[in-house]
């Protein structure tokens, strides 16, 4: 039987991990993670976990121990944030280079320098293209749903997860969490069975020294180059929504949580004004645009649930009707704009009528955003009809 | 155990002929009585160096033990997670080794080396030594001996080489040695030994590099038993807290002959600028350090 | 979408001889084993062997009489520093082929010939 528990996000995310039966856990302290480590290894400690905790010296090396780890056959977890998951790069793009089924919790944080131990998603927006999938959570129950479906989703794909919720925000409030029942989430996600065996028959070597055109081995087969290696990233990635779709349902059927979807929406029924954004900011905007709709305005919420790969499509159906969206980002590409604007600009440009967009970067290193400021952004974008040069930083007076 | 002839060596070879190394490597060499020495059940982890091109180039592989190759600085991090994962599948009848250079060791490993190190993960570390980036086309590393010429250090090196093994010896882990292809026995049974005790073990390799050092490709053997006579290169093991000089080393103490350093020097292109100062230098340091090992091994021996 | 029975998932290589060719096309020197001088062979006695021993690519064997796999030997001239017999002796390979093809063409005209 499931039961509630009143816990804070973090320790959703190291509950997400035992629950799914993870065998190898690395990991490094950094604020506001710190608590995952620490949760897990009372679990491992007491018993109630079967796994290798690795308290490794580095980000680098936590992501190196989970990808070894993987490669020989363990389901693998580490969660990070910020410089951590920079200083993690490298490895970054080697795990899914590598076609391995990492699972990541991501307590997104501002990058320094100057430091900041708080909140924004510069930190996880920069590793965008790396490989990963990034998925995107709005409260404490999707951490822990995530990390559960992120294994049979990744296990699947070969493609590695970063499961991203806002640092303090969510890591360190408590709310009610269900956690999903031992039994049902073995017969929801089977053991992992890697793509390689490294104890078998033959000795492979794995990752070596790629041409850039394909070769035959000695059985005379035609190889994969590197750039058929990368294709062969870029065709999963693709084709990784609808495993994502698929794999939410199942666990809707199961557990009761529906996940069969890429982007949340709030009364977005006839709704011609849309409020745009990730993570808990989605709660915000629901809250603004209750407001907003009480004003008379048609407002409603999109918000993206999986960043990578980008739900162009569910995306441009969402917005459709849209006359004017506006989108808050927690990153900034300087010198251009918003990760996310950028993107649903991208995925808009088949269309034939595109909507008025305004983009504000918002929350960055933890400034507070709350739903009237959102309100407030919004009434001055629909004011201004878009005419707004550039990406608008909200709520900077110095 | 100690293997006193040629033909106790296993005659089976690891390494398949037509690899992608160098003709007269130091590496190939050392490496096969390496394998030779590690056998069975294991599984390896290599960071960019010469050993990914002399592993071979994708789809074909030259060695036939399974390798995860893996990015430079992290060997001993991706030695770990083989091992935690190996021993979380309940898969403990293997033996991981990582096996990296001297820029992958000394420099850009060496934290990761050094974690892995004071958490006393069970993996054998072999650490080749060619003293310098040989395989991006000889540049300065911390191995590098004072006036070395590099592609970085064209006025010749003016520091010491980094003493690795007083590094690792100062993580007290359970076993560690250096070894040189030119006594391929005494290599052979310091990794016997290693792979059967618990924990980090570190065996230290001279490697002599025709091309990165500026020799004739048959002077390999001649070289690197001179670096050996020279002091420049020792062979000793450190096991528990015992220090032991061994094989060549070992009867150089007994019989007090140790030749000057600018014998070994002259040979090799890279030591043409060196100045009479330098040779000095490291005939100071050479002399030092030897002294060293020699209380050291009388030490232990009267224990 | 990729097919899930991609054998190509992730990049891994398997084991091939001659994994960069015929490496014996490197060599500029050949060594030859003159067998009279060779220790096991004239001993008739498994001893010696330091060819076998030094040789960094693994392409002389250790038996009676002692062989050098030419196919894969690289030329560097390791062998014949290290034995002590002198057995080993590092022969230009162009002046080699120059020969052999030399008495591979008599042998042809021979053939013509008769």
């Amino acid at each position: 039987m499931s039961k509630v528990k009143i816990i804070n996000g973090n320790e959703a995310a190291a509950l997400g991990a035992k629950i799914s039966r993870v065998q190898v856990v690395a990991a490094y302290p950094i604020t506001p993670q710190s608590k995952i480590p620490e949760t897990l290894v009372k679990y491992v400690d007491s018993g109630e976990m079967k796994a290798e905790f690795i308290r490794v010296e580095s980000e680098h090396s936590a992501m190196t121990v989970c990808i070894s780890a993987s490669t020989v056959g363990a389901r693998v977890f580490t969660a990070t944030a910020a410089n951590g998951l920079a200083y993690m790069h490298e490895q970054l793009h080697w795990a899914a280079g590598a076609r391995l089924p990492i699972v990541m919790a991501l307590a997104n944080r501002g990058l320094g320098a100057p430091w900041t131990i708080f909140n924004d998603m510069q930190d996880s927006i920069s590793q965008r293209d790396t490989g990963w999938m990034q998925v995107y959570c709005r409260d404490n129950q999707e951490i822990i749903d995530s990390i559960i479906m992120g294994y049979k989703i990744t296990e699947q794909l070969h493609v590695p997860m970063m499961v991203c919720f806002d640092g303090f925000v969510l890591s360190h409030t408590v709310m009610p969490v269900e956690i999903p029942d031992q039994d049902q989430v073995d017969a929801f996600l089977p053991p992992y069975v890697p793509h390689l065996q490294v104890d078998g028959p033959e000795p492979i070597n794995i990752n070596p020294v790629m041409l850039a055109d394909p070769r035959v081995n000695a059985e005379g087969v035609d190889c994969p180059s590197y750039m058929g290696f990368r294709l062969r990233l870029q065709e999963t990635l693709e084709s990784a929504g609808d495993v994502i779709l698929k794999v939410g349902q199942e666990f809707g059927e199961i557990f009761g949580r529906d996940y069969g979807c890429l982007l949340w929406e709030y009364r977005t029924d006839g709704a011609d004004i849309i409020l745009l954004s990730m993570g808990s900011l989605a709660n915000e905007a629901s809250l603004a645009v209750d407001q907003l709709r009480d004003k008379g305005y048609k407002a409603g919420v999109v918000a993206l649930r999986v960043f990578r790969p980008f739900p162009a499509e569910p995306l441009r159906a969402a917005l459709s009707d849209a006359k004017h969206v506006v989108i808050f980002d927690k990153n900034i590409s300087y010198g251009n704009e918003g990760a996310t604007c950028t993107e649903t600009k991208a995925a808009l440009f088949e269309g034939d009528e595109r909507p008025v967009i305004t983009n504000y970067i918002v929350g960055l290193g933890g400034k507070n955003v709350s739903f009237a400021d959102l309100e407030a952004a919004t009434l001055k974008a629909l004011k201004r009809k878009g005419q707004m040069n550039g990406p608008h930083w909200l709520g900077v007076a110095v | 155990m100690t293997t006193k002839t040629v033909m106790q060596l296993p005659e089976e070879e690891y390494i398949l002929p037509g690899t992608r190394a160098c003709s007269g490597c130091g590496l190939s060499l050392a490496y096969r009585h390496i394998l030779k020495a590690l056998g069975e059940k294991v599984i390896l982890t290599i960071p960019a160096s010469c050993l990914t091109v002399l592993h071979g180039l994708y789809p074909s592989t030259s060695v036939r033990l399974t390798n995860i190759n893996t990015a430079f600085a992290t060997t001993a991090a991706s030695a770990t997670g083989i091992a935690a994962g190996l021993k979380a599948l309940g898969k403990t009848d293997y033996t991981v080794v990582g096996i990296a250079g001297d820029g992958g060791t000394f420099d850009i490993g060496i934290q990761a080396l050094s974690a892995a190190a004071e958490r006393n993960t069970d993996f054998l570390y072999i650490c080749y030594d060619n003293e310098g980036y040989m395989n991006t086309g000889t540049q300065r590393s911390s191995a590098t001996p004072m006036g070395a010429f590099t592609t970085t250090t064209p006025g010749t090196k003016i520091e010491h080489k980094k003493d690795i093994l007083a590094i690792m010896e100062a993580h007290s882990i359970p076993y560690m040695a250096s070894a040189s292809p030119a006594y391929p026995l005494d290599l052979f049974d310091k990794v016997v030994k290693a792979k059967t005790i618990y924990g980090t073990r570190f065996v230290h390799v001279h490697i002599p590099c025709a091309p990165g050092w500026g020799f004739p490709t048959d002077d390999l053997v001649k070289l690197a038993k001179l670096a050996v006579d020279t002091g420049m290169w020792v062979l000793y093991e450190v096991e528990g807290n015992v220090f032991r000089l061994t094989g060549r080393s070992r009867r150089m103490a007994g019989s007090g002959k140790k030749k000057p350093v600018d014998q070994y020097l002259k040979l090799q292109g890279r030591f043409k600028q060196v100045t009479a100062e330098q040779i000095d230098h490291l005939q100071a340091w050479v002399d030092n350090r030897w002294e060293r090992y020699l209380q050291r091994h009388e030490v232990s021996n009267e224990a | 979408m990729v097919a899930k029975k991609d054998p190509f998932i992730s990049a891994c290589a398997t084991l091939e001889r001659g994994e960069a060719g015929r490496t014996g096309d490197w060599r500029a020197k050949r060594p030859i084993i003159d067998l009279s001088k060779c220790t096991p062979c004239k001993k008739q006695k498994d001893t010696c062997y330091l060819c076998w021993l030094y040789c960094p690519d693994g392409t002389i064997n250790r038996g009676i009489p002692v062989e050098i796999d030419l196919e894969y030997c690289k030329g560097c001239g390791i062998c014949a520093q290290v034995c002590p017999a002198k057995a080993i002796t590092m022969e230009d390979e162009e002046d080699l082929l120059l020969k052999e093809c030399a008495i591979l063409n008599e042998t042809e005209a021979g053939g013509e010939e008769s």
